[in-house]
């Protein structure tokens, strides 16, 4: 598995490298967004427009000289300048039918504010079926010299490139297909530069009936060639609308703003360092270097707090001390939302061996974590105590714990939160609905259905199995922890 | 996108020449992307005099005089051999029309000679000379009372082709359809509907005159239909925030390449007055489209075994409202062991004219058995009494044992519904994993 222990830690070293050469510039590096098939169009402009809009939001609760130098920071990252100064975002679309990136791109225009650009997207007439044979082998490899030549032009723009996010879901047969294809060639083509898949990961009640067998060859694909995988759950986003958002008919569009807000709360600039007040260069790189020590392990799941609707939020407030303790809760006790968290769950006392070692079947356990990031967002952030992630409970014992916790911080509030916080972890939080996925596939596959579907295109029976191997050996792995 | 080839009904344009901006509501610049063909000239030159004339180019037909006799032979053989030239220079030429062309629609019965025998001949043509392109062929099966003495001939023949050159069918019943718009004479004649009902609703032909009707229902039942496709092809031609492309429902519905035989149901079937309906007037029509009344055919999915079940939605109607219904009504339904949560969705914002939303339902299940095992029964009756066989064993290519095939091909799909129905009642368990060292 993986070619080289030691390459995660080394690119951030590359990347801390340029940073320090490069001393005395203090302009934020550059990410490139490619959006696959439909669903990962219709969140990256969410995407795109929650972090434009959070950057022009005129409270932001700072000084106006800090409120320019987050915008600069958020707009170097993430948009290039046109020549009518409206923003372009730094993205490629690409889709095997031409419905969603045409409204994808009028929408973006509609808003006046910032845009995509003309030539960035890629679109076919046909589809893929919902088939990732087709998607992976037939797609990527005719459309292969389109898209990375789309890629190409969106990265020479770049001053500075720190890496690329591909969104994507694994249900279908383009965003899961052809985006393992194209995070392929991103790793033989820009080796030095970070990927990180935002992938999107379909409801356990059918989107599409093949859904399984297209997650298994997405993961294995994925595993090999990403750098990290930032996992979404359609169904852990759908009861945040329910519960916290209380929205009455939950719809794409709203499970897609959630998502972006979570993605947006993670990446938006935060000072680089204790005491800084320069906006970190590097987060990619920074967050890839904090949370995935090892390639094994490359599962990272983001939470946050709080999360309400807009009504609400009039009337609330929160302190630093209840929002870190409800978030180490929820780590702990893996919630995804910050209601109905089990607080009977504890880590296990230090110096005594974990409760016995994690089984998938196991209802109440204890969420070891291999890494984790805090940010925080607003209103006195400086004065956060976040010590109690610091606990060696909560790791498991390869890191030291001083490696294993990092936090990010910046005085900026988010969107409209005078304080919030994220959390990215990379724990045992994602074995059960993976191993629901692989459960299902293996099923559906000892029986042989679908299979002509797959072969019809190349992809083996032994492809199934590789991948099989692949994913049940990283719910070991993480079980084992 | 697509390309029908029709004994009937259209759905897909292309635009004649410059290709310019279209003017509303007029379709004269607008062609069907279609091929008629009859070895009768009757309906095809009504079609011609009716009101959609300008919609077919006239030069994508392909008529004889004398007609098939309903006889599967003269129409697969006899025609087949006659006409297969032109037909393939007729279909390539639309071809090329296509920037990308995705699939052929079929529509056909089963019982007559020409759609039976020509029909499924052209399945073959279709194969070898578009491998890539989809194969949908919507089959009009007989009824128990049909005129025809010889569709089960025809029928089983034809079943045979289905089983081979099609990648899905959806078979439908004149019966069914007739029951369908008899319960819409009923509904809008008793008042029940009251001023809800739209004279000119797409789900009937004529503009509210029922008498009309009732002296020709064909209309009315084809329209239905009609209906059928559209909402078939609504996702691929709109948008949504979950669309489904016609490739997709042979990829999702049919998990092996022999059971290809999709049931269908349509709801609602008459037009609804309010625009906005609260979701308990929404959670109703997902109920009705699980309801015999519905479908498109007579078959009784929620006894039998489901494989898989697509739902293809249209109008105001949001994943959560899609998810609370499948919830539902999963409970009553059965799935087949390695294929429990076998659902595919999709979500069109576009509700058909008329309507504030629309459900199509497509499942793939063991209950069309009866309806093979019926048919199979009536050859038998038939073929053993040879009533008819010399006018079928007289024409060129014709042998007992192309009926003997045939009839052995029938068995074999009916054995392979006969294997999952007999996992049925089985407890579903999950089966031992990989072991894999760490």
């Amino acid at each position: 598995m993986g070619n080289g222990h030691a390459q995660c830690r080394h690119l951030g070293q590359i990347a801390h490298f340029f940073e320090g050469v490069c001393f005395g510039l203090f302009l934020s590096m550059s990410i490139v967004t490619v959006q696959l098939g439909q669903c990962g169009n219709q969140i990256g402009f969410e995407v795109f427009d929650a972090l434009f809009n959070d950057s022009h939001c005129p409270r932001g609760l700072c000084s106006k000289k800090e409120n320019e130098a987050y915008q600069a920071s958020c707009k170097e990252r993430f948009f290039s300048e046109e020549e009518n100064g409206v923003p372009l975002a730094r993205a490629v679309l690409v889709d095997m039918e031409p419905k969603v990136i045409n409204q994808t791109l009028s929408k973006a225009a509609r808003s006046g504010r910032w845009k995509y650009g003309q030539h960035s997207c890629f679109c076919q007439k046909q589809g893929s079926g919902n088939n990732w044979a087709y998607g992976y082998s037939v797609h990527g490899p005719r459309h292969e010299e389109s898209i990375m030549n789309l890629i190409r032009k969106e990265v020479e723009k770049c001053d500075s490139l720190s890496g690329f996010f591909i969104i994507m879901s694994m249900a279908g047969g383009t965003g899961s297909g052809l985006g393992a294809f194209v995070t392929q060639n991103l790793q033989d083509q820009y080796s030095s530069a970070l990927k990180m898949n935002q992938i999107i990961w379909p409801y356990g009640t059918g989107e599409v009936i093949v859904q399984n067998y297209n997650s298994i060859l997405t993961l294995s694909h994925l595993y090999r060639s990403s750098d990290a995988l930032l996992v979404h759950e359609n169904d852990a986003v759908h009861k945040i609308c329910a519960k916290l958002m209380n929205i009455k008919q939950i719809s794409f569009c709203d499970i897609n703003q959630v998502l972006a807000h979570q993605l947006g709360s993670v990446f938006q600039p935060t000072y680089s360092g204790e005491g800084s007040f320069h906006y970190r260069r590097n987060p990619l790189g920074d967050l890839m270097e904090n949370l995935v020590p090892h390639p094994e392990f490359k599962m990272l799941g983001v939470r946050n707090i709080p999360q309400m609707s807009e009504n609400s939020l009039a009337y609330s407030t929160f302190t630093w001390a209840g929002l870190l303790k409800h978030l180490r809760q929820m780590l702990i006790s893996n919630a995804k939302m910050e209601e109905g968290i089990d607080w009977q769950v504890r880590p296990p006392l230090s110096g005594l061996p974990p409760l016995g070692k994690m089984s998938v079947n196991r209802e109440i356990h204890f969420n070891t974590s291999i890494a984790n990031l805090v940010i925080l967002r607003g209103k006195d952030a400086h004065s956060a105590d976040v010590g109690a992630f610091k606990d060696p409970a909560l790791y498991t014992s390869w890191l030291e714990p001083v490696h294993a916790f990092n936090v990010w911080k910046t005085q900026r509030a988010f969107r409209k939160y005078e304080r919030s916080a994220a959390l990215v972890s990379n724990s045992q939080s994602l074995v059960k609905p993976l191993d629901r996925i692989v459960g299902k596939a293996w099923n559906m596959f000892a029986s042989r259905a679908y299979l002509h579907q797959y072969t019809k295109f190349g992809i083996e029976e032994e492809d199934f199995l590789d991948s099989f191997t692949l994913l049940e050996q990283v719910i070991a792995s993480y079980c084992n922890l | 996108m697509g390309y029908l080839m029709t004994f009937s009904h259209v759905l897909s344009f292309r635009v004649v020449g410059d290709g310019g901006s279209i003017s509303k509501g007029k379709i004269c610049s607008l062609k069907a992307r279609a091929v008629l063909i009859d070895m009768e000239e009757g309906v095809v030159n009504e079609i011609l005099q009716g009101p959609l004339r300008d919609v077919f180019d006239s030069k994508q037909l392909i008529t004889d005089i004398s007609g098939s006799g309903n006889n599967w032979a003269v129409g697969h053989k006899v025609f087949g051999s006659l006409y297969q030239e032109k037909i393939l220079e007729k279909l390539r030429k639309s071809a090329e029309h296509c920037d990308c062309l995705q699939c052929f629609f079929i529509i056909h019965s089963m019982g007559g000679g020409t759609g039976s025998g020509l029909g499924t001949f052209l399945l073959k043509v279709l194969e070898d000379e578009f491998p890539e392109v989809y194969r949908f062929v919507t089959s009009i099966y007989p009824s128990g009372e049909d005129d025809v003495i010889t569709s089960p001939y025809n029928s089983i023949l034809a079943m045979k082709e289905l089983n081979e050159h099609a990648d899905c069918v959806l078979p439908i019943d004149n019966q069914s359809l007739f029951d369908i718009i008899s319960k819409i004479d009923v509904m809008v004649n008793s008042g029940k509907l009251g001023a809800a009902i739209k004279p000119k609703s797409l789900v009937t032909s004529s503009t509210g005159v029922f008498k009309k009707r009732q002296e020709k229902p064909f209309d009315a039942m084809n329209n239905i239909v009609a209906n059928l496709l559209l909402n078939l092809t609504s996702s691929a031609r709109f948008e949504g925030s979950l669309n489904m492309d016609l490739n997709e429902i042979s990829m999702n519905l049919v998990p092996f390449p022999q059971l290809h035989y999709l049931v269908s149901s349509l709801t609602p079937l008459y037009t609804l007055a309010d625009v906005n309906i609260p979701p308990r007037r929404l959670d109703q029509m997902f109920s009705d489209a699980f309801s015999k009344d519905h479908q498109l055919i007579r078959a009784d999915p929620r006894h039998s075994l489901y494989l898989a079940c697509a739902l293809m939605v249209r109008g105001n109607v949001q994943i959560s409202d899609l998810r609370r219904n499948i919830e539902r009504l999963k409970p009553s339904l059965q799935f087949v062991s390695w294929n429990q949560e076998g659902w595919k969705t999709s979500l069109c914002s576009v509700p058909p004219v008329g309507h504030s939303h629309s459900l199509l339902a497509l499942a793939n299940n063991t209950c069309v058995k009866p309806t093979f095992v019926e048919l199979k029964e009536r050859f038998i009756r038939l073929y053993k009494k040879k009533a008819h066989l010399h006018h079928y064993l007289q024409i060129e290519g014709m042998e007992e044992s192309c009926f003997s095939e045939a009839v052995s091909s029938l068995s074999a799909l009916i054995q392979e519904y006969n294997q999952l129905d007999a996992t049925k009642s089985m407890p579903v368990e999950d089966l031992p994993r990989l072991n894999v060292a760490v």
